[in-house]
């Protein structure tokens, strides 16, 4: 199970306020202390405030990469600003963040993620909207599917995003979303991956860690393969360790939970 | 038509690690041991790390009641450690000496660490080969002995142990304060193995100092298990579980001529000892086994030519 840490996200005041002074120690802190808690890819958005975020992502990408190794997860709402993300990054394979469902745009994005050798999130959504249930999901998930293949996109190089819904908005998309992601697996062989945004199921409520944990859980007995999320949250940190080796996903040892921590930034 | 072999391509390596160091005028040999990224002698996979070695044991004491084959050959030497390492590393070709401190045994012996120390140096002086020291499995005794032995031996890059999660902390500081390697051993256990070698980790000994133990079946007594367990450790390692990522090493001459198949059979012409070590040595080689302890001189040379052979080479018998 992959973890992508969310923090460096231009919608965090702390972030948003280096990025403005330029300053990269605040988002250096973020790089090095979400590798330490556990985060195996980075999300690293400018935020919706900034006037050119194609102009902002390199040096988020070059701030970040002079203090880790950690693999990044280039996270923007338009093209130029992700084509720029891409084009700085030196190190790891990247995660490009995100396409909808949409003919045009997929074509776009899948043939930018094959030139820059990135994986690919795409969301079960289009200009319509967002889906209503599994079936409509499972709808999209395989036109991105389609998509990619006929561009020669490897599909397992895809990561189909469901889209999770807070929980006191839309009660009935989480079951919906675990359905989706079952389904997932059976469109292609190999299949596609599967990545939620886990916080989402507990945008604006109370007991939010309680609920992401309790997602995550059930998301991946249901095959789930990525979370952007909070790793800061310990135990949500800890409940994808058990919950890797109760898939049998890893070798158990008592010390199962000191293999999780203690990965050093470099 | 053309045939396209199909090859299985791991995403990750075994880790290399090297036993023995140099020191000025005496020519002390070292060994590459592990760096595989395919499955034992699969080299049309992708780089097959370094070939296995093959060592031979050492014991302090003489050994009682050994069946006749071993004490044909030993006996000449049995009451003198050092001589029989010399005979194992320039008569019999064996690659390292593992010494079996087995008189340290408060039962036994209790040979004081101080003496198992000035003998663990005087065998690495005299062969030129590198050394693995065994304690004697005595937790407490096997603390102050190894300590003594990695103190006296610092620096010449020995392997010593074995640890267990039971019994791992002053062993292993005093290896690497030293700059020796350490056995991670685990009872034929998956899970065990790991949780030794997460401890190890987490007390900051690096993948480069740590060989695992797996402890050895003879054939026979649980062979199958040691080597299911191997596969599967060395699968799961090749597939992403870092901390297995490390070489094995198996006592093949030790466990095999326990067996009471080993000391029967007939004494002319093929020892039947002989063939079960060598067997046990030939199957657990192909579990993915890199360092390969052996007892009889004609089993060390059986297997030997065996390795020579699974990697392409000619095979004399």
């Amino acid at each position: 199970m992959i973890l992508i840490g969310e923090r460096i996200n231009g919608l965090f005041r702390d972030v948003a306020e280096a990025i403005q002074a330029k300053n990269p120690e605040p988002i250096q802190r973020l790089a090095v202390t979400q590798t330490e808690a556990g985060a195996t890819y980075l999300d690293i958005n400018t935020g919706p405030a900034v006037a050119d975020p194609a102009a902002v992502m390199p040096w988020l990408v070059k701030t970040v990469e002079e203090v880790v190794d950690t693999p990044l997860c280039i996270d923007a709402a338009k093209l130029p600003a992700i084509e720029a993300g891409l084009k700085a990054v030196t190190k790891s394979r990247p995660i490009i963040n995100s396409t909808i469902a949409e003919r045009e745009q997929l074509e776009k994005y899948l043939t930018m993620a094959r030139d820059y050798g990135a994986y690919l999130i795409a969301l079960t959504m289009n200009r319509r909207g967002v889906s209503r249930d599994a079936a409509d999901r499972l709808a999209m998930a395989m036109e991105i599917v389609v998509t990619a293949d006929e561009l020669g996109f490897p599909v397992s190089d895809l990561f189909i995003d469901p889209l999770v819904l807070p929980v006191n908005v839309g009660q009935e998309h989480a079951v919906e979303v675990l359905e989706t992601i079952r389904q997932i697996k059976t469109l292609a062989d190999p299949p596609p991956r599967t990545v939620v945004g886990l916080s989402n199921v507990s945008q604006g409520c109370p007991h939010r860690l309680l609920l992401n944990r309790t997602f995550v859980s059930m998301a991946m007995g249901s095959g789930l393969d990525a979370a952007i999320a909070d790793v800061f949250d310990t135990q949500l940190v800890e409940t994808v360790a058990a919950g890797r080796v109760l898939l049998n996903k890893e070798i158990y040892s008592d010390a199962f939970l000191q293999s999780v921590k203690k990965r050093s930034p470099k | 038509m053309s045939f396209e072999l199909h090859r299985e391509k791991f995403p990750c390596r075994i880790s290399e690690v090297e036993i023995g160091a140099g020191v000025a005028g005496n020519g002390q040999r070292f060994l590459q041991v592990g760096g595989a990224s395919t499955l034992p002698f699969l080299s049309f996979d992708g780089p097959s790390g370094h070939l296995p070695v093959i060592g031979m044991e050492v014991w302090d004491v003489v050994p009682e009641l050994w069946p006749a084959p071993l004490e044909n050959i030993f006996g000449p030497v049995a009451g003198d450690p050092v001589e029989w390492a010399r005979h194992c590393a320039q008569e019999w070709g064996a690659e390292f000496i593992c010494l079996r401190l087995r008189g340290a045994d408060p039962e036994l012996n209790d040979a004081s660490p101080e003496a198992c120390a000035t003998l663990a140096r005087d065998v690495l002086d005299a062969t030129g080969v590198p050394l693995v020291v065994l304690g004697c499995g005595n937790d407490a005794k096997d603390n102050v002995v190894l300590q003594k032995v990695s103190e006296t031996c610092a620096g010449r890059r020995c392997l010593i142990g074995p640890v267990t999660s039971d019994n791992y902390r002053t062993i292993a500081a005093a290896a690497m304060v030293n700059g020796h390697l350490v056995i991670a051993q685990s009872p034929v256990d998956v899970n065990m193995q790991k949780q030794i070698c997460v401890l190890l980790n987490d007390l900051g000994v690096p993948q480069t100092q740590i060989v695992m133990d797996p402890t050895t079946g003879g054939l026979g007594y649980g062979l199958e298990y040691t080597y299911s367990v191997m596969e599967r450790v060395r699968l799961a390692a090749l597939q992403g579980e870092s901390s297995l990522a490390l070489p094995m090493i198996v006592f093949c001459g030790f466990e095999a001529w326990r067996a009471k198949e080993a000391k029967t059979g007939p004494t002319d012409g093929v020892v039947q000892g002989v063939a079960w070590e060598a067997l046990t040595a030939g199957t657990l080689l192909q579990a993915g086994a890199d360092m390969v302890v052996m007892l009889h001189p004609e089993a060390t040379r059986v297997v030997r030519e065996h390795v020579k052979a699974l990697a392409g080479g000619e095979m004399t018998l």
